[in-house]
């Protein structure tokens, strides 16, 4: 299971270039850093007040006022700067943020995105999610394709929307998929999968791209 | 000008029925001391103006899990598990407004402004009951001021006059909120003489502070 999630989040750190804002949501987008090449550094968005979000401190060199946006305690890197929640989601909203990667409950071929809500049972709350698919400059879903064999890419989410026609690209265990006025195009397959298997485990219509190429990591 | 009060009395403003602003980011930034006094007293029928509902033992949480509020609004209740059953169950309503949204709604209280048109939550359930305004071909939500009648916030240092700093990822929601409620109170760790804040590196400007709690 951790093995596929690397691969996802290998795949993910390609789409990124020196010098990029992004910010990550909990979970398999934070391991992105972890794949990204020697020669790009990324300056990443914590929602919560700061750019330049490091590592985790090791035990015992908790600093209770940096935190991430989990409440975790987490560092900050030479050159971060801390700032108030007002400026936070300008920097979001008004498109200073490059990318933002996330996970999703489902994803559907418009680019509709539901990660927020479970009505009558998960109800956490949006947090910062609604705002950053709205404004990042590319929004990357990535997750697991199904699951457990359940669609969670369709042709209509079903969950309550995060947001609407916001996402630009899916990346999943089984291929790399853009979202486009046609509906999803497969643009690269992972070769331990068919195409037929990577359709049936997907709810709509995949458009194969002419350029289809081998996912690699 | 600010004026130094202790941590009783600063809690003892805060009366049943309020409508309260918290600082901080799943606790991170709360006044601490503040809130473990308000838990003591029991104060209840609040309505809670705050990122999220804490931890159930750190941060705001604590008087989530007293069930002190009436009403909550908050961007995330997600890690206090109390806060959610809370909602299921019908005992508190709790109203989840996007981050940024509640960021801006109460700067807008603070910044005299009617209201904020922002893109976020277009097309989900948060437009329900919105009015939605188009501008140059784009759909915006009008979101309204959010204002309370007690901000309680937590700075790093105060100095008498009340020009606060603050430290690390500490100062989330505390600026904004220092603006928009007609008493603010700041708990901070310590109080310095008039001048030892140099001028340039003032976050909250003292004219927002009502009273200065905590310190040395």
């Amino acid at each position: 299971m951790e093995d596929l999630k690397s691969f996802i989040a290998a795949r993910v750190a390609k789409e990124l270039k020196d010098g990029d804002v992004v910010n990550l949501g909990i979970g398999l987008p934070t391991l992105v850093p972890n794949h990204i090449g020697p020669d790009v550094n990324l300056i990443l968005h914590s929602e919560n007040g700061f750019v330049g979000l490091g590592n985790a401190p090791a035990e015992g060199e908790e600093d209770m006022d940096i935190t991430n946006a989990g409440g975790k305690p987490a560092s900050i890197v030479p050159g971060g700067a801390f700032f108030d929640s007002a400026t936070s989601f300008l920097i979001i909203r008004g498109g200073h943020v490059d990318a933002t990667i996330l996970g999703a409950l489902q994803v559907d071929e418009k680019g509709n995105i539901a990660n927020w809500i479970v009505p009558g049972k998960m109800v956490p709350g949006m947090g910062g999610a609604m705002d950053l698919v709205v404004g990042a400059k590319k929004v990357i879903v990535a997750m697991e394709h199904t699951n457990k064999g359940k669609h969670k890419i369709l042709k209509d989410c079903e969950l309550p929307l995060t947001a609407k026609g916001v996402v630009d690209m899916i990346v999943t265990e089984m291929g790399v998929m853009d979202v486009t006025d046609e509906g999803l195009v497969l643009t690269e397959y992972n070769p331990e999968f068919t195409i037929e298997e990577i359709q049936e485990a997907t709810g709509c219509p995949l458009i194969i791209s002419e350029n289809l190429k081998k996912m690699e990591v | 000008m600010a004026k130094l009060v202790t941590i009783d009395d600063a809690a003892n403003m805060v009366k049943d029925g309020m409508t309260i602003m918290v600082g901080g980011f799943m606790g991170c930034g709360s006044p601490h001391r503040i809130i473990d006094k308000l838990v003591e007293r029991g104060v209840k029928d609040l309505t809670l103006i705050c990122n999220d509902a804490g931890f159930p033992d750190y941060g705001v949480g604590k008087m989530v899990m007293q069930k002190q509020f009436k009403k909550i609004y908050a961007s995330h209740i997600g890690l206090n598990p109390n806060a959610g059953k809370q909602m299921n169950e019908g005992e508190t309503e709790i109203i989840l407004v996007p981050q940024g949204t509640l960021a801006e709604r109460i700067r807008c209280a603070g910044a005299g402004l009617g209201g904020v048109l922002t893109p976020t939550g277009v097309g989900t359930i948060v437009q329900e009951g919105k009015k939605v305004i188009n501008v140059d071909g784009k759909d915006y939500l009008l979101e309204l001021p959010l204002r309370a009648d007690i901000a309680i916030i937590e700075a790093y240092r105060s100095d008498r006059m009340g020009n606060l700093q603050y430290r690390g990822s500490t100062r989330n929601f505390g600026e904004i909120m220092a603006t928009a409620a007609d008493t603010v109170i700041a708990e901070v760790r310590e109080v310095v003489d008039v001048g030892e804040i140099s001028p340039d590196h003032v976050h909250t400007p003292g004219i927002f502070i009502d009273y200065i709690t905590g310190g040395n």
